[in-house]
């Protein structure tokens, strides 16, 4: 088999992710085109405890699983025995969480005779891309930056990742997270800080921008973080009244900065013509407006999916599942949850 | 009519298919366990395709899925109870909610003595009831429930009934049993002690007889306890 599209413009991929707190199915035909998209998401049950509670989203996943599944292939007028393949997220993300999604893909896949393969989640949130921009092919390189993930990778080809930086500590959503609860925005932190910081000035405080010594093009999120803190401190002992959105901008700008600049400095050292964004830190504004522009000052060609496809979904892993089907890739049976999956590993996925 | 029926909710990953004919006669037709490393996530499909192939049975060919709903490990309850709502919403039959602890007792259906079915629950817990199945009838002395050994043993002593133990509760909290039950007792053989799928199914087709099913999309297992953060953010939140 191909990857090409228009040899297999009739592929029937069911996607189902709940690797966090979302429970998410969709249908994608023909590698790209999402015939449905259903999300479940907890969100206002775990705001309650300022983060996810994985044993609280694990219930609300076995719960809400048939549900959203059934939805998926009635929007999408497919049944399930018109499947070709069932991709299922097996990780990294929350073991009881992914545990639901794995065992509940791998148990319809057998009943409905339909192969499962078992696909990471963060090349899912990369492969978003070419659902919003249908004329993108590898090479290309991605950023994908989430709640619990932020990674520079090399696409070289379909089903093709190749790590070029990593976080040295906090993912940089999790940045997010940590100090919009230090400055009472509470959960999630991302959209709350993108908001509140238009109202004020990135230039208000200057906060670090951290390298990390190893790997010029590595993050570091913990130091900017930890200066956010000591800020909010200094303020409090002083008894100095903190500006929350002069805090909000002026840490998004450091975080912004150090992500688009380590980012544009691998993708011109390495001539890379294609740049894309992915994960839920891709839905944040002022990001997605600095990548913009460093883009096009280098001539590089700026790729992002639309906000929808940025959050955890079921079409990302429909598409990241279709081309590993095509590649030959499969999951059997005893397919297990791999919390700690890197990018490009596959455990439990084999070539057929 | 057949039943796949499935338990996942302790150390032991177990399946089996059951039939019954119209005269009433049940058979197990094939029982598969596995009590070893691996998680069930592993090993539970694997032995459900390997029993249907043994039986010629395909999914569709099932009436129910019969799933040990709860108390257990919540992990394990979950794989269970996902394997479960998966196989019954393509072969579109209802799911079978059986209760762990009753399933267990029912290794011991034809005791004369009272069948006290224990798990560990962990935070000096067992998941535990209280059946007696004197006449063929079956009497629920205490229903399932997660509370101290010690007030188990003393309403045992207040009943003054013989008792067989079983379970991994049994095991891990034989001494405090040893000490504490004044009745008569005996602990089960290894061969009974364990979760086992046969139990669970010929339990099913009772409550299947019964009209005790529900919609496979509506299944959830029954936990017995709320999440730590729950317990924990009910201080916190003011939830209680």
């Amino acid at each position: 088999m191909s990857t090409n599209l228009s040899e297999n413009k009739d592929l029937l991929v069911l996607g189902i992710e709940s690797s966090c707190d979302e429970t998410a199915a969709s249908v994608i035909r023909g590698c790209r085109t999402v015939l449905s998209n259903v999300i479940y998401s907890q969100i206002d049950i775990h705001t309650v405890y300022g983060g996810v509670v994985p044993e609280i989203a694990s219930r609300g996943h076995i719960e809400k699983i048939n549900l959203v599944v059934k939805q998926a292939l009635s929007e999408a007028g497919v049944g399930l025995k018109d499947l070709d393949a069932i991709a299922v997220t097996y990780g990294p993300g929350l073991v009881g969480a992914l545990l639901v999604g794995v065992a509940h893909a791998k148990a319809l896949g057998w009943a409905a005779g339909v192969p499962v393969v078992g696909v990471n989640h963060i090349e899912g949130h990369i492969c978003a891309n070419f659902i919003s921009n249908p004329e993108l092919e590898p090479p290309f390189m991605c950023l994908v930056a989430s709640g619990g993930h932020s990674h520079l990778v090399n696409v070289s080809g379909y089903g093709e990742y190749e790590i070029i930086a990593r976080t040295r500590d906090d993912a940089a959503g999790e940045a997010f997270d940590k100090v919009a609860r230090a400055i009472g925005l509470g959960y999630p932190g991302g959209p709350k800080i993108d908001k509140a910081a238009r109202e004020g000035d990135p230039d208000a405080i200057v906060f670090p921008r951290a390298k990390v010594r190893e790997n010029e093009y590595d993050f570091s999120f913990s130091g900017l973080k930890s200066a956010v803190l000591n800020y909010l401190n200094s303020c409090n002992m002083k008894g100095e009244k903190i500006n929350t959105a002069d805090v909000a901008a002026s840490f998004q700008k450091a975080a912004v900065e150090t992500l688009v600049g380590h980012s544009m400095q691998a993708a011109s050292d390495r001539g890379v013509r294609k740049f894309a964004i992915a994960g839920g830190v891709a839905s944040n504004t002022s990001l997605r407006k600095a990548f913009e522009e460093e883009c096009d000052k280098r001539g590089i060609e700026f790729l992002r999916p639309e906000p929808v496809y940025c959050t955890d979904n079921g079409a990302m892993i429909g598409v990241a599942g279709s081309y590993d089907y095509l590649l030959g890739y499969r999951s059997g049976l005893d397919l297990n949850a791999v919390p700690n999956l890197s990018i490009g590993e596959r455990k439990g996925v084999f070539k057929v | 009519m057949k039943i796949l029926a499935l338990d996942s909710s302790g150390l032991v990953a177990s399946c089996a298919v059951l039939e019954k004919k119209e005269n009433g006669e049940e058979k197990i037709l094939a029982l598969c366990s596995t009590d070893f490393k691996k998680t069930h996530s592993q090993t539970l499909l694997p032995m459900i395709d390997h029993i249907c192939a043994q039986t010629d049975s395909k999914p569709e060919d099932f009436d129910a899925v019969a799933v040990a709903a709860g108390p257990g490990s919540f992990t394990g309850l979950r794989i269970g109870s996902a394997t479960a709502k998966a196989i019954a919403m393509a072969a579109d039959v209802p799911i079978i909610e059986v209760p762990t602890l009753y399933g267990l007792a029912y290794n011991f259906r034809c005791e004369k003595r009272l069948v006290c079915p224990m798990m560990d629950a962990r935070r000096n817990q067992v998941y535990s009831a209280l059946y007696g199945f004197e006449d063929g009838k079956t009497v629920i002395y205490k229903d399932q429930s997660a509370l101290a050994l010690e007030e188990m043993a003393e309403f045992i002593n207040s009943l003054g009934k013989e008792v067989v133990f079983l379970g991994d509760g049994a095991d891990a909290y034989k001494d405090e049993i040893v000490s504490r039950v004044k009745v008569p007792f005996v602990f089960a053989p290894a061969h009974l002690n364990r979760q086992n799928a046969a139990s669970v199914a010929v339990l099913a087709s009772e409550m299947y007889a019964e009209g005790k099913t529900v919609n496979a999309d509506d299944h959830s297992p029954e936990y017995l306890r709320v999440s730590q953060a729950e317990r924990e953010g009910a201080k916190d939140f003011n939830l209680t």
